[in-house]
């Protein structure tokens, strides 16, 4: 990956913000450092949803317009967003044993994104087992728009679960009520985390050109 | 709209016959909900957990992969000799041709089950005969569910390699929201709650099954080429 | 039925492109009631793709394609209109000739269904296995079966994809004898075969299509079929 302007502005901005985040940012008092990781998994819970919804976006406009770029964008979308989905759903256990005793709780919004994850990789399955270039555009984005439209009866199934069988009171990291230097260290996670997305959506759509321009599309034998 | 239906219909009957003939699918679907009715009953540990806290969740997933096997068979039917060409050269609409293989789906997948939710009350000793009716409304209500999503999968997935396991793995996540209200609803009727507990988990459903049907309908001419 | 100029099928710089490559380029040809054009070319010409534009099946990248007044892909009407003989049979295996017929029937709206079904399977001289399982047919009988699928709504356009193919004498004699009636009755005929003798001897009009193009489309009499035969030869061994 070349360095651009965008990508080492990224990079630089993830550092900073990990640096400020581990030595700059006060303990919190209850959970310990281990809260800490608050500051990668809800900006990449953020960039997980926000990716998927481009992809159905691109999706979308695709069947609408038959552009071969908006394919490319959710196809980058895709991959870059299923790479946050894993971070969201590896440091969610990692700060779950520490602080609540369990690795996995069926947590509301842990549980939503592990469906959005099953829903990431169905995608790329299905664009791996496509050949057709053309065919592979149509049927990506039949199950974007598709997964879209899923992601919100997953979330009112558990939410309805959750109303009927009430849970013991966990703790819960609660964003908006952060103390001021939690916040601010929070919203810097969340900017330089959407420029890391932007950064690599970028970067993996240009991948996508370069490599839809090296192959030109297969021949259809008529 | 008349015309849709009775087309999708000749459509159906047309995919009944095919399977009637040869079974295959259909015995598959109910030697499977068998077998799984079977090892969950030898997995189980009947002094710690009660049948009816059980039952729910067996009889669901039997639901889901039986469903499944079926599934595929929708649009493999017309791969050997390309027969899809035949439909889509002819009148009938692209709309009718996928509700006319959703509903000869439907069928099947409610055949399955008349066959597979006695067979488990049978086998766990369940009181099923008083919830009978409520739960056949909630077993016809994920059939629909899941033939609306299992139909447009299996038109995808039949053009690509690994199509026995491509429609699996892109059908089971849409079954979820339709598994969880069924297991729910029908453990909260196992339970001896009135049906007015469950009419939460049935709106789900209800609401579901109108997306979906409408959604997939809408998307099918979309994985035609054209 | 026929459009102003009255041509039953007419394209006018039909083209159809897969990603960068034109499979059919800038087709232009036309015909009328009662003729027959009888397609010629070495595979990966195009033609299968021209065909399935003029079935309503794929939509042109530009140029344009009509049946009659309508412009394809058209909607059911004009797809009522077409009978496609395909080099897959379409045909459903676990289900008889007869009901494979029937059921074609009935997707084109045919007025008793089962009458006309019985009619074209004798039409092809295949209604004694008519109740028999397409599975336990022999590729002729089923090529045979599939042509009487595919005349069963008495098409005003047949387009025929190398139909011949699987066929014994007797078979291609029926299938021969049949294509005469229709087009006696008026239907527009386009023949993709690779048998020049087969192809001339139904044709009222010939044409050759070599990479998407048509390369040559004139009227029969006009063609000198060893000259014919002999250039088609040359075309095929040019492309490998």
């Amino acid at each position: 990956m070349k360095p651009t302007p965008l990508s080492v502005a990224a990079f630089a901005a993830v550092v900073v913000t990990c640096i400020r985040a581990i030595f700059f940012t006060p303990l919190e008092a209850v959970q310990g450092p281990a809260q800490k990781i608050l500051y990668i998994h809800a900006p990449a819970a953020w960039v997980a949803f926000m990716a998927f919804a481009l992809v159905a976006l691109a999706s979308a406009l695709y069947l609408w317009l038959r552009e071969d770029r908006l394919d490319r964008i959710a196809e980058a979308s895709a991959e870059v967003g299923v790479m946050f989905t894993t971070v969201v759903l590896v440091t969610g256990p990692l700060w779950g044993k520490p602080v609540w005793g369990a690795y996995w709780t069926w947590d509301a919004r842990l549980t939503l994104t592990l469906f959005l994850w099953f829903v990431y990789a169905g995608y790329l399955v299905l664009r791996g087992a496509v050949e057709d270039r053309a065919l592979r555009a149509r049927y990506s984005a039949v199950l974007g728009i598709l997964g879209a439209l899923l992601i919100p009866f997953i979330h009112l199934s558990v939410y309805l679960f959750r109303t009927l069988h009430p849970r013991p009171i966990l703790m819960k990291p609660s964003a908006p009520s952060l103390p001021g230097e939690m916040l601010t260290t929070l919203l810097m996670a969340f900017a330089a985390f959407t420029l890391l997305y932007i950064a690599l959506l970028r970067a993996r759509y240009r991948y996508a050109v370069a490599r839809d321009n090296a192959h030109p599309p297969e021949e259809y034998s008529a | 709209m008349g015309e849709l239906l009775r087309d999708a219909w000749l459509i159906a009957r047309k995919d009944m016959s095919i399977e009637f003939r040869t079974r295959s699918a259909f015995l598959s679907a109910i030697v499977f909900a068998l077998l799984a009715i079977v090892i969950f009953y030898f997995a189980w540990d009947a002094t710690a957990v009660s049948a009816i806290d059980l039952a729910p969740g067996v009889l669901w997933i039997i639901f889901t992969f039986s469903g499944l096997l079926g599934m595929h068979r929708s649009f493999g039917v017309e791969q050997p000799d390309h027969a899809i060409d035949g439909l889509l050269a002819s009148p009938v609409s692209r709309e009718s041709i996928f509700l006319g293989k959703a509903l000869a789906s439907l069928v099947f997948v409610s055949a399955v089950q008349v066959i597979a939710i006695p067979a488990v009350a049978l086998f766990y000793n369940l009181p099923i005969g008083s919830v009978a009716i409520p739960l056949a409304m909630i077993a016809l209500l994920a059939a629909v569910g899941l033939v609306a999503v299992g139909t447009l999968f299996s038109a995808m997935a039949v053009n690509t390699r690994l199509a026995e396991l491509l429609l699996p793995m892109l059908a089971l996540p849409f079954f979820v929201p339709i598994v969880i209200p069924a297991a729910q609803a029908t453990a909260k009727l196992m339970s001896g709650r009135p049906v007015g507990d469950a009419v939460g988990w049935l709106k789900l459903l209800v609401a579901f099954d109108i997306v979906f049907i409408v959604a997939c309908t809408l998307a099918y001419p979309f994985t035609l080429e054209e | 039925m026929q459009s102003a100029n009255g041509a039953v099928v007419a394209t006018e710089a039909l083209t159809r492109s897969f990603g960068a490559r034109r499979a059919v380029d800038g087709v232009t040809l036309s015909v009328g009631t009662g003729e027959t054009l009888a397609l010629f070319g070495p595979n990966g010409a195009g033609k299968t793709t021209l065909l399935r534009m003029l079935g309503g099946l794929l939509r042109p990248s530009s140029g344009k394609a009509q049946i009659g007044d309508a412009i394809l892909p058209g909607g059911p009407e004009v797809r009522g209109r077409i009978g496609v003989i395909s080099h897959q049979t379409l045909l459903y295996d676990a289900l008889t000739a007869r009901e494979n017929v029937e059921f074609a029937a009935r997707l084109y709206r045919v007025r008793d269904p089962r009458d006309k079904a019985t009619e074209a399977l004798d039409r092809m001289r295949v209604l004694d296995r008519a109740d028999t399982p397409v599975r336990a047919l022999s590729r002729g009988l089923r090529q045979r079966v599939s042509v009487a699928r595919a005349i069963v709504h008495s098409p005003s356009v047949v387009l025929a994809d190398e139909p011949f193919t699987g066929l014994d004498v007797a078979g291609a004699k029926a299938l021969a004898s049949l294509l005469g009636e229709l087009r006696a009755a008026g239907a527009a005929l386009i023949l993709v075969t690779h048998n020049i003798d087969e192809g001339l001897g139904l044709a009222t009009h010939a044409a050759i299509m070599d990479r998407g193009r048509l390369v040559r489309h004139e009227i029969r009499s006009a063609v000198n079929p060893s000259s014919f035969a002999r250039e088609y030869q040359e075309l095929v061994s040019a492309n490998g």
